[in-house]
């Protein structure tokens, strides 16, 4: 996984509440295991159904096609556990995630993935959407990983916000969540014998091998 | 020292927790995990490029679902259902094939085949993973990478959730059932009540509801954000798991584990974080009029106006009746529409269709109404035949597939076209779902044939 530094990007804001992963990659998208994920990013909101591109939807144009920061509402991500979504988000480019809230399920796939969700008080939010919308071109803003912060084109504070301390780390060393838990595979191996030992009803195959 | 009071979640919960990390979050072991195709070429194809040996291959079983056609005469296949079958043998994972006795939706197989058990974990990548949750197995649905993780490792990484009980009380009437009760939690407490939550469903509702309602009940919950959902395992419970010859043969790890089952359920002072009632002798039939399972209406009941609905939902109304066709103050009866869907993972079982088929009473779906019924299972499809349902449907005009997720998902192509309505028992109303522009109304298996019958959405009460 790539490690994720200070990030600086213009910044697309789609600020709809309960974004369900459905909106995000429709699951016509999903039939095909080669299918283009970035292309079918809200795909019923970026094209008509003859495939003609809707021009105002904010990822049409062509100032926020190279965003790697999308700014979204309350509840985004929620519905269908599908990874797919956060794919689709990564293969059109976004890196970083803020919003208001978003689904648990959705908010963990992030995390495993290299992408960063941050979640901002609602006080916070209104004033980076102010921010953004301050001047009629496109704005950058940076968020610093590793300060927590977030600045404007000037470098100066916006807000600052929370997230774990070992999704941060995890994030910063772009670490995998599954070498971190093998560093404990003996707990796991002492809770299969004990499990063997006390519930071994547990351990009984679903497959005789 | 008497021990401290425990839930339901908590008992199984602590069983379970392998380790703390250092962020709070917990490594939980997973007693069984039942992959389904639809996530198996990306999982596998990361997870054997890592070279990672596959801990418990005999924990663990493939289900193809999603991706099956389920149209009688269609070849059984799809890329996704070849990749499973090549990673099943690669790492000899059991696979529930596509034309085997035991196929059909993967939450539905986990009940029948005995994978969810009550007291054990299970992880599915699929949302809907709680359903099982309706027989004590603690059931937590996960991503693609979470389904590598568990391969690797067979545990989960998982802050532990809040624990919320939900007393549903009074019996159901007539006409009503699991569903009805589903939707209109929801509508009560929103589509976000849930999260953050693990919720146990008690009370003299769920006391009387058959396993298949209250696998409906659970089913639903993910579509109130909560993170899981059990309810704690009764007699009805253990007499399904002996009239499926489920349980072991070997006597002392039976007796162990009636032990263990015995112990399963909430201590009378356990603490819950959060308490909801909900009497449900009041329930009438529900349907859904919007975009997300919380925007309900009883069939009785208009739309609302926009000033009966909360300020910060209004916006998502305006957006949902706009999307569905509707205005405000409508009402739902005497709405046409042109198709029906009785399956999915919600609405799909034996009973499911016993109530749909039992409905018909020689009468025919309308003549502008496409309906399709899709068992949610071989064993299921089975025993409808056996009962004659199939030829009850059939001769009503309704199609009579193979088990599979079909409409509910889409992901095999069984989409309605575009901006059609569609009355259906799946668990999502999201816009596009099942198919591009098409406008879907979740309701109960009842309320869905009657609608197919009289060619509009209408109260099922008046059929009987």
């Amino acid at each position: 996984m790539k490690k994720f530094n200070t990030l600086t990007s213009v910044v697309a804001s789609i600020l709809d509440n309960d974004l369900n992963t459905d909106q995000i990659i429709p699951s016509v998208y999903l039939k095909d295991v080669n299918a283009d994920l970035g292309f079918g990013l809200f795909a019923y909101l970026r094209r008509t159904p003859d495939g003609q591109s809707i021009s105002d939807f904010v990822l049409e144009k062509p100032e926020f096609a190279r965003s790697k920061i999308l700014l979204v509402g309350d509840n985004f991500g929620c519905g269908s556990s599908r990874e797919h979504a956060v794919w689709a988000l990564q293969e059109f480019g976004f890196d970083c995630l803020i919003g208001l809230s978003f689904a648990d399920l959705f908010m963990e796939n992030c995390y495993k993935n290299g992408i960063l969700p941050i979640t901002l008080s609602s006080n916070d939010h209104h004033g980076l959407y102010k921010y953004i919308c301050s001047d009629a071109v496109p704005v950058s803003i940076s968020v610093d990983l590793e300060g927590c912060v977030i600045t404007d084109a000037n470098e100066i504070e916006i807000c600052r916000f929370h997230i774990p301390q070992t999704q941060r780390m995890m994030l910063l060393e772009g670490l995998d969540d599954i070498g971190l838990t093998l560093k404990d595979e003996s707990l796991i191996n002492n809770w299969e014998k004990e499990a063997l030992h006390k519930h071994s009803f547990f351990q009984s195959p679903i497959h005789p091998l | 020292m008497s021990k401290s009071p425990k839930t339901l979640f908590e008992k199984i919960w602590d069983l379970h927790s392998v380790g703390k990390r250092q962020d709070g979050r917990h490594l939980l072991y997973i007693d069984r995990h039942i992959i389904h195709e639809l996530h198996v070429p990306h999982a596998f194809a990361k997870f054997s490029s890592s070279a990672r040996p596959l801990r418990r291959k005999d924990l663990t079983a493939i289900v193809q679902d999603h991706t099956v056609p389920t149209r009688p005469g269609l070849e059984l296949t799809s890329e996704h259902i070849r990749q499973a079958r090549r990673y099943a043998t690669q790492y000899g994972i059991r696979l529930i094939e596509v034309d085997s006795l035991e196929h059909g939706i993967v939450h539905i197989v986990s009940a029948e085949q005995g994978f969810a058990m009550p007291g054990f974990t299970l992880a599915c990548p699929d949302s809907h993973a709680s359903t099982v949750g309706a027989l004590g197995c603690l059931s937590f649905g996960c991503g693609t990478s979470e389904l590598e993780h568990i391969l690797a490792t067979q545990t989960i990484v998982i802050e532990k959730p809040k624990q919320m009980l939900v007393r549903l009380n009074g019996a159901m009437r007539i006409g009503v059932g699991a569903k009805d009760v589903a939707l209109h939690l929801i509508r009560t407490l929103g589509v976000n009540a849930g999260r953050g939550y693990a919720v146990e469903f008690s009370g003299s509702c769920v006391s009387l509801m058959t396993l298949e309602e209250r696998m409906t009940l659970c089913n639903m919950s993910i579509e109130w954000g909560c993170r899981t959902s059990i309810i704690a395992p009764d007699q009805k419970v253990y007499d399904w798991y002996v009239a499926k010859n489920l349980l072991t043969e070997n006597a002392s790890e039976l007796q162990s584990m009636k032990e263990y089952w015995s112990e399963l359920q909430s201590d009378s002072d356990a603490t819950f974080d959060l308490v909801h009632e909900l009497d449900c002798s009041m329930i009438v039939p529900q349907i859904t009029w919007g975009t997300d399972p919380s925007q309900v209406v009883s069939i009785s009941e208009s739309i609302p106006t926009l000033d009966q609905i909360d300020t910060p939902l209004r916006v998502q109304a305006i957006k949902a009746l706009d999307y569905m066709g509707l205005s405000e103050g409508q009402s739902l009866v005497g709405l046409s529409i042109d198709r029906v869907f009785i399956g999915s993972c919600s609405n799909s079982r034996i009973d499911d269709l016993r109530a749909a088929a039992h409905l018909i009473k020689g009468r025919q779906v309308a003549s502008h109404v496409k309906a399709i019924v899709v068992p949610g299972s071989a064993s299921i499809k089975r025993q409808a035949e056996s009962e004659g349902l199939d030829d009850l449907f059939i001769s009503a005009g309704f199609e009579w597939h193979n088990p599979g997720c079909s409409m509910c998902a889409g992901a095999n192509g069984e989409v309605a076209l575009a901006g059609e309505r569609c009355v259906s028992t799946s668990n999502r109303n999201y816009e596009n779902r099942q198919g591009r522009s098409v406008k879907t109304h979740l309701a109960s298996p009842l309320m869905a044939t009657a609608a197919a019958l009289q060619g509009q959405i209408c109260d099922v009460r008046d059929l009987f």
